[in-house]
């Protein structure tokens, strides 16, 4: 395995990647740190190594709907964008939602502004979690590039028919370099079929898209796509699994575990934090403490069932969250898992939410080991809500 | 009614509208002042009026809105808009 | 038979349905259709039926012209393109404001599309709201007349002029109350490589204020007092204007709608009319109309 791995920054592991899919339409505008992917994939079409219209466009709104377009003319499109970017897209992202339309888009997580920031929160995406799309967060370079493949299978399935976002931490998986497996063409052309969907724009057998629905129709509009979010939930599963019988590679369908299963507290969250935290884990198990991690991968749609039964015997829960709801001092994964455990007897731990990494803050292992100190005085009964775990008091 | 999820509507599924019960003039066609210039299908909003095999023209009464460009534009002045019964 | 169908919910006399099957008698089966949100979308799309006869979409208010680009971009990719005219039929509303950037992008990347602006001047569908298309001292619902005020106080946005500026291979003026010439022109535009533009104009008998079976009328009458001068430009200049014979004072355009009623009726009005003959005179002199 060793001597097929390559030193390469993980923009361009994602754009091969994106290469290797085959995507027809491919429209994107640039923003700090989604732009080496474009770049890269501006150099790709210039050698004449992809046979794609790759548009420069003249604003992420404009991207997203151009996408919209081409998707309904029957083809396979990707983009990429972050932060004000996608803040600009969100009346396209419910648009490519409604008429299900499974983009495939890169979200390389950058804070919000104001005030103006291009490290890496995850409060872009997060943001955006109503509008109807599949969301996966990756751990590391590989499984971003990985993540590619995998999510135009989930989204251009027939039951499925959903946009997707492919999400990944700026910088720190987007700039940095690490060795990977780069998607392989062969491996890859078996295991991704041709996207072919039952009505395009076509003269030769015409329909009407985006038509408007009034009080009498609209809500089974809605029912359906949240049906297709539950198939969604299979297929993630599924094809997961098909990939790591392919390409030999896992990283959890919906969720993953590590040293989970006995574990009295259990630690939630999404993206590349992931890697601090298996460390930190790995640390404090030498020290005999009962640490394990959850994974949540699958952000939308939301696998409620999966996380009860992982936290069947954890004694507490704590989550992680690059994000903040203001105005309830909480982050998302924060409040969704609460609400997956409120009305279950099966899994009935306490659940204290930490929010921390905003704007590109480093989450180093003894800020990990701080929350988890901070989790163990549950035992004494003093019990954290919701706070900032790594606020500087000098600025406060 | 079978949901198609895509949004899609068929074409011309628009005819299961009878657009005809919203007037209050109806246009009527005397065929003997009539030179078949045509004017009058061109201009029809709704596209109802209709050539017929001996050159003359006929609305389809039943989407005819009543709006009375024809009439309006009806260079022999062949066409009147009578207020209908009912 | 139009591909536009019957049964559409357009009003008695509607000038947005009237230009729809304009383009679509000019451009046959073979032809995509992209339109913003505006009246033509929202009265032939109410689901589950459709008037249009060819493959259509809508998406936002803002993005036609993206979305078009889009279709386009992908029949090139997929190698699907053959004869098929992309097209977009969209109002003023969605052109000229909130869906400038889109059209300036796709014009600057030159798409092969062709995009149609049906002007009605002013925001129609929501309620007759002004718009950069509202002419001098037009009424509508955001600028109406009152005590203290004529109207809209300022001209039409020059958008053929905009379109031109970006280096479009043909930018056309047409009028619904024109059809063979509307027709023609729109042929044309869709034949002529990369991207072309005509801007219609559309007599709204709705929020103009005046007699469904006058819209052909009253179009008329626009070209014949020069305020919608009728010309074609191909690569910037001008190659083509339709000629007025007999050119009539603005008044007989102006008093033949509501929305223009109370510069017959308020005081100071005439003057302001005055401001109006100026822009037809002005018209003339440039285009060389007579």
């Amino acid at each position: 395995m060793r001597n097929r791995m390559v030193v390469v920054e993980g923009s361009y592991a994602v754009a091969h990647a994106v290469k290797v899919c085959k995507p027809h339409v491919i429209s994107a505008y640039p923003i700090t740190p989604q732009t080496h992917i474009v770049e890269d994939l501006a150099q790709f079409a210039a050698d004449g190594e992809m046979n794609c219209e790759n548009v420069n466009v003249e604003s992420e709104h404009t991207a997203l709907s151009l996408l919209v377009g081409a998707s309904a003319a029957g083809a396979r499109t990707y983009s990429a964008t972050t932060s004000q970017g996608l803040a600009l897209m969100h009346e396209v992202l419910f648009n490519a939602s409604g008429m299900r339309l499974p983009i495939l888009m890169t979200v390389v997580n950058r804070a919000m502004g104001a005030p103006i920031n291009i490290w890496n929160d995850q409060q872009d995406s997060i943001s955006q979690r109503d509008t109807g799309w599949i969301q996966l967060y990756a751990e590391d370079v590989q499984e971003s590039a990985d993540m590619i493949p995998q999510l135009y299978k989930v989204a251009e399935d027939e039951d499925v028919l959903l946009p997707a976002m492919a999400c990944m931490d700026g910088f720190i998986l987007s700039h940095v370099y690490e060795p990977v497996i780069l998607l392989e063409q062969s491996l890859t052309d078996e295991f991704l079929p041709n996207y072919s969907p039952e009505f395009v724009l076509d003269p030769k057998n015409p329909m009407s898209f985006g038509t408007f629905a009034d009080p009498s129709t609209y809500t089974e509009f809605r029912y359906k796509q949240e049906k297709a979010m539950g198939a969604a939930l299979k297929k993630i599963e599924e094809v997961a699994l098909e990939f790591s019988e392919k390409y030999g590679r896992y990283y959890g369908g919906l969720i993953d575990g590590y040293m989970l299963e006995d574990a009295e507290i259990v630690i939630m969250a999404m993206g590349s934090v992931i890697g601090t935290i298996k460390d930190t884990i790995d640390m404090l198990r030498k020290e005999g403490e009962s640490v394990g991690l959850l994974k949540v991968r699958s952000f939308r749609p939301f696998p409620a069932d999966e996380i009860r039964k992982a936290l069947k015997n954890a004694k507490v829960v704590i989550t992680l969250d690059k994000n903040i709801s203001v105005g309830k001092n909480e982050g998302a994964l924060c409040t969704e898992v609460k609400a997956c455990l409120y009305n279950n007897r099966d899994a009935s731990a306490p659940v204290i939410g930490f929010m921390l990494g905003h704007g590109g803050r480093d989450i180093p292992i003894s800020t990990i080991v701080k929350m988890i100190n901070k989790a163990k005085l549950v035992e004494k009964g003093i019990f954290i809500e919701s706070e900032f775990a790594d606020l500087r008091e000098d600025l406060a | 009614m079978k949901l198609i999820i895509k949004t899609v509507a068929k074409p011309g599924s628009s005819n299961v509208n009878k657009t005809g019960a919203w007037r209050s003039f109806m246009p009527v066609f005397d065929h003997k002042l009539c030179n078949k210039c045509g004017i009058c299908a061109m201009y029809c909003p709704e596209g109802v009026v209709y050539k017929l095999e001996n050159g003359y023209f006929e609305p389809d009464y039943e989407y005819c809105k009543g709006c009375g460009i024809c009439a309006n534009e009806c260079p022999k002045k062949a066409i009147l808009m009578v207020l209908e019964g009912k | 038979m139009s591909l536009l169908k019957p049964g559409h919910r357009g009003c008695a006399g509607c000038c947005d349905a009237l230009a729809g099957k304009f383009v679509l008698d000019a451009l046959g089966e073979d032809c995509i259709v992209v339109s913003p949100t505006g009246c033509l979308e929202v009265f032939t799309s109410p689901y589950p039926e459709s008037a249009w006869g060819v493959p259509w979409i809508h998406s936002l208010f803002e993005n036609a012209a993206a979305v078009a680009s889009g279709v386009e971009a992908a029949l090139k990719a997929m190698g699907k393109m053959n004869n098929t005219k992309i097209v977009v039929i969209g109002g003023d509303g969605a052109t000229m404001d909130i869906g400038l950037q889109a059209i300036s992008g796709a014009f600057e990347r030159g798409h092969d599309l062709t995009y149609i602006c049906v002007d009605n001047e002013a925001y129609m569908n929501t309620g007759i709201q002004r718009s950069s298309g509202t002419p001098m001292y037009a009424s509508t619902t955001t600028s109406p007349a009152g005590k203290a005020s004529f109207g809209n106080p300022l001209n039409k946005k020059n958008m053929p002029a905009i379109i031109a500026a970006h280096g479009s291979p043909y930018v056309a003026t047409a009028s619904v109350a024109y059809a063979p010439d509307m027709i023609r022109k729109v042929k044309k535009a869709a034949q002529i490589k990369g991207p072309t533009y005509v801007h219609v104009h559309a007599p709204c008998c709705t929020g103009w204020k005046f007699e469904g079976s006058k819209t052909i009328e009253v179009g008329r009458l626009a070209v014949e007092t020069a305020l919608w001068p009728m010309y074609e430009m191909e690569n910037g200049e001008v190659t083509a204007v339709r000629k007025i014979k007999n050119r009539k004072p603005v008044e007989e355009y102006l008093k033949a709608q509501g929305r223009f009623r109370h510069l017959f009726t308020m005081e100071g009005g005439a003057g302001e009319i005055k401001k109006i003959q100026a822009t037809a005179d002005w018209n003339v002199k440039h285009f060389g109309l007579e």
